[in-house]
């Protein structure tokens, strides 16, 4: 189980990025996390990875009180981030990170295109590929999903794992997740304005202005979700306080 | 052969033992062994320290190793070697240097190689340059590399030196006839207070020939590295440089490109990239378990890779 206590993020400039957010991701569960731009998602899924620290506040994985650990510890604890926009090697391939991610520190290389085709990838094109800027966008970011899946861990975090896929690449990403999330016993938290992936969730967290403004099962907080979404008139609205689906 | 002999052997050629394919080993300026085969001939030249290796045309798929090794403090060895790869011939040239110093004296090796490539010809010319030893006398090594492509033939060069020469500049400089192409891979890493040097001067004079040349380097702690370019495009030709550095510690990396187009139809690139490990590279190997110290590590190794 994933808690956050009372976490708080404020910057330099007194911006509160997090407000005293309060979470419990039990075992097993399926939670996307949405809401509009701007509203902390991105940041609270980095300060659970470790990659940003909050001003205040605990963070436990099961029993364990990781805080104050690094972001090695953390995902040596059973923590897995897929970023947002992912980062390029010269010189590493795509082999080399699946290497690096698998728990064995190698994974041969049929191994490894199994996880490739799961996110829609024909393996044997890239597994050799440098992670360089010959590989377009959706390209990197199915390798990065495919970086966390098979880490097989506890928490497996994804910032908007949508953004930079195509749609029929979008489509196999439901199935991914789907699948993984019959697979694995660790907990899924997605972070998504996609009204397909919020459909498979478990349980929808909705922030705003860097805090839990909802919360709950899909059921009770999709609909509400979905009735908010319907556009306003052009000129009255600001994108920045619209929940994306 | 002793045991500083065989290693540094084995890790300028990967070689366990000697090879089937011909061969010339070089050791403290003499010569320590030598195998020819019917289509590679290696002649001791006459008028000045080296040899002659000469690869009959139409040679399929052949190997010839060409190390030199300077075992012990104290040798200044220049070495010239010519090789002449005949019409349609493809080999695989694996040379390069050693050098092991165990006193306060150091040791120098100057290798100057020459290719001659007659037309349709294609060589693979691997280089490896390393140095180790306790002494704390200089390992010096300075490189230079001179090829004459002739209509349609491919040089392709990997040159490396990853650790351990104090001090090395490196000269490769390759005139290119009509359709010849030229590719170079550089990789270099330098630390403590090394000082390495490459020198890249290309002349493609023939038309539709074309050149890459590519340098990887790391340099680490108060380690310099100076990386120039200069290609001149007589034809109509392509030719690209690009220098990528990894900067650490109180290092420093100048790269000094310099392309000129000679004919209209030339079409030259040089793109150069200096700076740290970024900061997300090291915090996504952590998000996979990594330290920091390891991340650091396989991006370096991936880069030199």
């Amino acid at each position: 189980m994933l808690e956050l206590k009372d976490v708080s993020l404020t910057v330099e400039d007194g911006s509160e990025i997090l407000k005293n957010v309060n979470l419990k991701v039990d075992d097993g569960k399926f939670v996307v996390i949405t809401g509009p731009n701007g509203g902390g998602k991105s940041t609270l899924a980095r300060v659970i990875a470790g990659v940003r620290q909050p001003t205040s506040g605990e963070i436990f994985l099961d029993d364990l009180d990781i805080s104050h650990k690094s972001i090695t510890e953390r995902a040596k604890a059973g923590i897995s981030f897929a970023f947002q926009q992912p980062v390029r090697f010269k010189g590493l391939t795509v082999h080399d990170l699946l290497n690096l991610a698998s728990t064995d520190g190698f994974i041969s290389k049929s191994e490894a295109c199994k996880y490739l085709s799961s996110v829609g990838m024909c393996a044997n094109d890239y597994i050799d590929r440098e992670l360089n800027d010959s590989l377009s966008g959706g390209e990197i970011k199915r390798i990065e999903i495919a970086s966390v899946l098979i880490r097989e861990t506890k928490i497996s975090i994804f910032d908007e794992p949508e953004a930079g896929i195509d749609l029929w690449s979008f489509s196999n990403l439901i199935d991914v997740f789907n699948d993984m999330y019959k697979k694995i016993k660790g907990s899924i938290i997605i972070i998504s304005h996609q009204e397909r992936i919020l459909n498979i969730a478990d349980e929808i967290i909705v922030m705003s202005k860097g805090e839990i403004i909802n919360q709950g099962p899909k059921d009770a907080i999709l609909p509400s979700l979905l009735a908010n979404s319907v556009p306003t008139s052009p000129n009255k609205t600001c994108p920045k306080q619209e929940v994306h689906l | 052969m002793n045991d500083i002999a065989q290693e540094l052997l084995r890790q300028v050629t990967g070689l366990e033992k000697l090879p089937d394919s011909a061969f010339n080993i070089r050791e403290n300026s003499k010569g320590a062994g030598r195998k020819v085969t019917e289509n590679i001939d290696i002649v001791t030249k006459e008028d000045q320290s080296g040899i002659d290796i000469i690869v009959k045309p139409n040679t399929l798929n052949d190997k010839v190793y060409i190390p030199a090794l300077v075992t012990c403090s104290g040798v200044h060895d220049q070495v010239y070697n010519d090789f002449f790869i005949g019409e349609n011939a493809d080999v695989t040239i694996i040379a390069g240097c050693g050098v092991s110093t165990d006193g306060c004296d150091g040791s120098e090796h100057s290798g100057i190689h020459r290719f001659f490539l007659k037309p349709g010809s294609k060589v693979k010319y691997i280089e490896k340059h390393i140095g180790f030893g306790s002494g704390t006398g200089k390992r010096i090594i300075n490189p230079e590399t001179y090829c004459e492509l002739e209509e349609n033939s491919t040089l392709e060069m990997e040159t490396s030196q990853i650790r351990g020469v104090d001090s090395t500049i490196r000269t490769s400089k390759a005139v290119l006839g009509p359709g010849a192409s030229l590719i170079i891979n550089e990789k270099l890493m330098t630390h403590g207070d090394q000082y390495a040097e490459s020198q890249f001067e290309v002349e493609m004079n023939g038309a539709k020939s074309s050149c890459k040349l590519s340098s990887r380097a790391v340099a680490r702690d108060n380690s310099k590295q100076l990386f120039v370019s200069k290609i001149s495009g007589n034809a109509e030709c392509a030719g690209h440089s690009e220098c990528d550095a990894i900067i650490m510690d109180h290092a420093v990396v100048s790269s000094t490109p310099e392309i000129t187009a000679n004919s209209i139809d030339a079409q030259l690139i040089h793109e150069a990239a200096i700076g740290k490990i970024a900061g997300e590279q090291l915090i996504k190997l952590m998000t996979l378990g990594l330290t920091e110290a390891e991340a650091e590590e396989q991006i370096i190794n991936g880069f030199l890779n």
